[in-house]
């Protein structure tokens, strides 16, 4: 498979690029086999996008050249590079919501009848003819927001790959798609190598860049660090190739940043909750935290997981079951009722329902806290200034000042914003729904050890991760869940990814039912 | 013990399409919402009054709007982008005086000054919008003073109304094909046209997509500047000549037409089913939205007894309706 006397189809020789005086990429050499599968990877911050961008003609190299086929090119807008050859996909997906399939797979070079009008039947059962042959089924004339998430990435791949593209970048492609459709996309990805297409593959998930990748370029810091084969490169060693750490201070702990001694923990439970039951979502759910504990909720996507803290967090209607704590209850869906009795919830998705963007680090912490910062509505600043101040240190938030905007801050920073807007109302108990995505390995670090440390100052803590060994390792205690009901408890030593895998598979909590089928145990 | 599983599996599957038929009805109600309502209209009044249904009242409704019908299918296309022009109607007075000035130099000149300068305003702002990156709101409000400004400028602070002086250009405003007047004819053809550039061509397709998702249209490549650029300088084009027809079916560039006509075309544009935030809409929903208003005011004269006021509230409301169902149906609500 590997061979090198291959011609790179893509190649960047000593890129180097300064923006304002910091220089995001310093003499980096990146080449890319045809039909090869490259994973590109580095913390945020390592020049992955600048990279990226200089590839795809969104940047100027300041120094070196992109070369394409062996020839030198300058790609001065994307268009060009998308005309060369060079497509990309994003993290999310970068198509036009209302328009249908068919439309945005050919927008700006759609078939023409002879009279240069737009042959809509032609442009449907072209659409139609290339997704079938990705082996993807949709209603080409639907607009597109009305398919699903993998649908919607699968039409923007079909897209890049009908540009005629020799190369196809794909940047964090799989962060939204469930593992159904993460398995069609490998699959089309192996199609595309088979048909000579060289893959740029960006991804935090150390699973797919192992099973999808078969070389590898590290980035630190805008310099190269290492490029060769995947295979030969344990994942400790990667992991610390981005870091910039060395195997040894790494194999000492885990994977993660969370410590190893379970945290001790108060015998009453601080939260209870009981019944938690909601058509089509979730079923029964029962759950209890004692001050000082993570509890972990595990399963796979679409288990219910986001739903269950949801739940508890008040910001979804129940249709039966009760939140208290201390042993008094709170009062169901009502977001305004968990905050008061100290419950609160970090959501999944941070852009639209956490930060406001525009406003400062200051006002972002404050936000939620105000009510308590202020007399007669009037709020005072120096009280204010104060609890920023602490939160900033404790949080270790990189901000060039109180009074930068969010929007600034990097992924994991504004990640620690956000749990810091929530310290800020003394919370009992702090609901955690993938506080690590999108933040890079450095900043996932640091999330981790704040997990463990605010548990170790007595706050119950429940935390959701897609990433295995995140949870594992920072559980005291693990709920699974599977299709919206919980299917077993985990305690410390057994929280283990075989238990897990095992809970996970037996198919379901019931007790056995002669009648049952029995090819359900296969399933998922 | 698992029937509950799989009967809650069903209702899951069954959900799903249940809130698809609604979504498609309500979709439907606001893409042509206003055919139906103009077509239930004409009916309605044709049956309540007999004035209503004649040939003359239903020609004089045609001609009255077809002014306001040329202005809003240029703000369509704006609208469509996601962008706004506020300029419309003072371009459109601009558009009247100016035709009455080169009427001197025939009819032709009547039409190529004003359609020029619009042109002009349209290139300067859609400039602005698509290359400076500036907010169309604030830019086409500066059109609006500056090109009422102009009109004062050029007719002596307003006190001199300018004659058209070509016969020949009069009678593109007032002279007939078969039936319908010229007005009515021209706009129908500028409508076809429209019509062609929305829906078969490759610039329409852009027009879409960039007010759909600018950003990603960029991404993907496609000529969004120049698209942006295009939309504006339509918009003043289109929106000079009709008030240029305007001044040849009155004979003289009136320096007071206009005012408010960019509210009146954007409702048309809104009520006839095009997204405000842009990305979705076609000409003929803004056809029936000027049509509708028109209408609507012609129903309330033939009443007589109610006022004309009562017109703005009916408007106002049938507005409110649609932008309530395309709320409803806006892309940024969670499914």
């Amino acid at each position: 498979m590997t061979d090198d006397v291959r011609p790179p189809v893509l190649q960047a020789q000593g890129i180097t690029k300064v923006f304002g005086g910091v220089r995001a990429l310093s003499g980096v050499d990146f080449a890319l086999g045809e039909g090869e599968a490259h994973a590109l990877v580095g913390e945020n911050g390592a020049g992955k996008s600048t990279l990226i961008k200089v590839l795809t003609g969104v940047h100027r190299p300041d120094e070196g050249q992109v070369l394409l086929g062996g020839e030198p090119r300058s790609f001065g807008r994307p268009l060009d590079a998308q005309q060369a050859g060079i497509s990309t996909i994003y993290q999310e997906v970068n198509l036009i919501p209302l328009m249908s399939a068919a439309q945005n797979v050919y927008l700006g070079r759609e078939p023409r009848t002879s009279f240069g009008l737009v042959d809509t039947r032609a442009m449907e059962r072209d659409a139609r003819e290339l997704l079938d042959s990705y082996g993807i089924d949709v209603d080409v004339r639907r607009p597109l927001r009305t398919l699903g998430l993998g649908a919607q990435q699968m039409v923007a791949l079909a897209r890049a790959v009908s540009i005629d593209a020799r190369v196809v970048i794909m940047d964090e492609p799989t962060s939204s798609l469930e593992p159904r459709e993460v398995r069609t996309l490998f699959e089309v990805i192996a199609r595309l190598r088979e048909q000579g297409i060289a893959i740029v593959y960006v991804s935090h998930r150390m699973d797919e860049l192992y099973e999808v990748c078969e070389k590898v370029t590290v980035l630190r810091d805008g310099r190269l660090v290492h490029t060769g084969d995947l295979a030969d490169l344990p994942r400790l060693e990667l992991v610390a190739m981005m870091l910039g750490r060395t195997t040894s201070e790494m194999s000492g702990s885990g994977v993660t940043e969370f410590g190893e001694e379970a945290h001790t923990q108060a015998a009453e439970p601080v939260l209870v909750a009981e019944h938690l039951t909601r058509k089509h979502e979730i079923e029964d759910v029962a759950l209890s935290v004692r001050p000082g504990e993570v509890l972990g909720l595990g399963g796979l996507l679409g288990a219910g997981r986001s739903e269950t803290l949801k739940a508890v967090a008040g910001a979804m209607p129940l249709d039966r079951g009760q939140v208290s704590l201390d042993g008094k209850r709170v009062r169901s869906g009502s977001v305004p009722a968990a905050i008061r009795a100290g419950v609160v919830l970090l959501p999944e998705d941070r852009k639209a329902e956490g930060i406001i963007p525009n406003l400062s680090v200051r006002e972002n912490i404050v936000l939620a806290a105000l009510p308590r910062l202020s007399r007669f509505g009037f709020t005072s600043r120096r009280k204010q200034d104060a609890v920023v101040r602490t939160m900033m240190e404790r949080l270790h938030i990189k901000a060039s000042s109180p009074e930068q905007p969010v929007a600034e801050l990097s992924g994991g920073n504004q990640q620690k914003v956000m749990i810091a807007r929530w310290l800020a109302m003394s919370p009992r108990v702090l609901l955690l729904d993938e506080p690590t995505r999108g933040i890079d390995v450095g900043a996932k670090a640091e999330v981790q050890a704040l997990i463990d440390e605010l548990a170790r100052e007595g706050l119950g803590i429940v935390l959701v991760s897609s990433e295995l060994e995140e949870v594992i390792e920072g559980a005291d205690r693990m709920v699974v869940l599977k299709d919206g009901a919980v299917v077993a408890e985990l305690n410390g030593e057994e929280i283990t990814e075989e238990r897990l895998m095992a809970a996970l598979s037996t198919e379901t909590a019931l007790p056995a039912d002669p009648g049952a089928p029995p090819e359900e145990a296969s399933r998922g | 013990m698992s029937a509950p599983t799989t009967a809650s599996t069903v209702d899951a599957g069954a959900a799903a399409p249940t809130r698809r038929r609604g979504e498609a009805v309500a979709e439907l109600f606001s893409q042509h919402g206003a055919v139906a309502v103009l077509v239930l209209l004409l009916v309605v009044g044709s049956l309540a009054f007999d004035t209503f249904g004649t040939v003359d009242n239903l020609s004089n409704v045609a001609v009255q709007g077809s002014f306001l019908a040329i202005v809003a299918l240029g703000v369509t296309f704006v609208i469509l982008t996601g962008g706004i022009d506020l300029s419309v109607g003072s371009v459109f007075a601009l558009g009247g005086v100016l035709a009455a000035y080169g009427s001197g130099g025939g009819w032709l000149t009547a039409i190529l000054l004003p359609v020029a300068v619009g042109a002009l305003i349209g290139l300067v702002q859609g400039g602005l919008v698509a290359y400076a990156g500036m907010a169309p709101f604030i830019v086409t409000l500066a059109g609006l003073l500056g090109a009422r400004g102009l009109v004062f400028a050029i007719t002596d602070e307003g006190n001199t109304t300018p004659k058209v002086k070509s016969e020949a250009f009069v009678s593109l405003g007032q002279g007939h094909v078969w039936e319908a007047t010229w007005p009515v004819v021209i706009m129908l053809a500028l409508f076809a046209v429209g019509w062609v550039v929305r829906q078969r061509s490759r610039a329409g397709q852009v027009v879409v997509a960039t007010g759909g998702g600018e950003d990603a249209s960029r991404l993907m490549g496609l000529p969004v500047a120049r698209v942006k650029l295009g939309v504006y300088v339509a918009s003043g084009m289109l929106a000079a000549f009709a008030g240029a027809l305007n001044a040849a079916r009155s004979s003289s560039g009136v320096t007071t037409v206009g005012v408010g006509m960019e509210l009146e075309a954007i409702s048309a544009v809104v009520i006839g089913g095009t997204l405000l935030s842009g990305g979705r809409g076609n000409v003929t929903g803004t056809l029936a939205g000027v049509y509708l208003l028109g209408v609507i005011q012609n129903l309330i004269n033939q009443v007589g007894s109610l006022t004309s006021s009562i017109q703005s509230v009916v408007s106002g409301g049938f507005l409110l309706v649609v932008v309530i169902l395309q709320t409803l149906l806006s892309p940024s609500r969670k499914t």
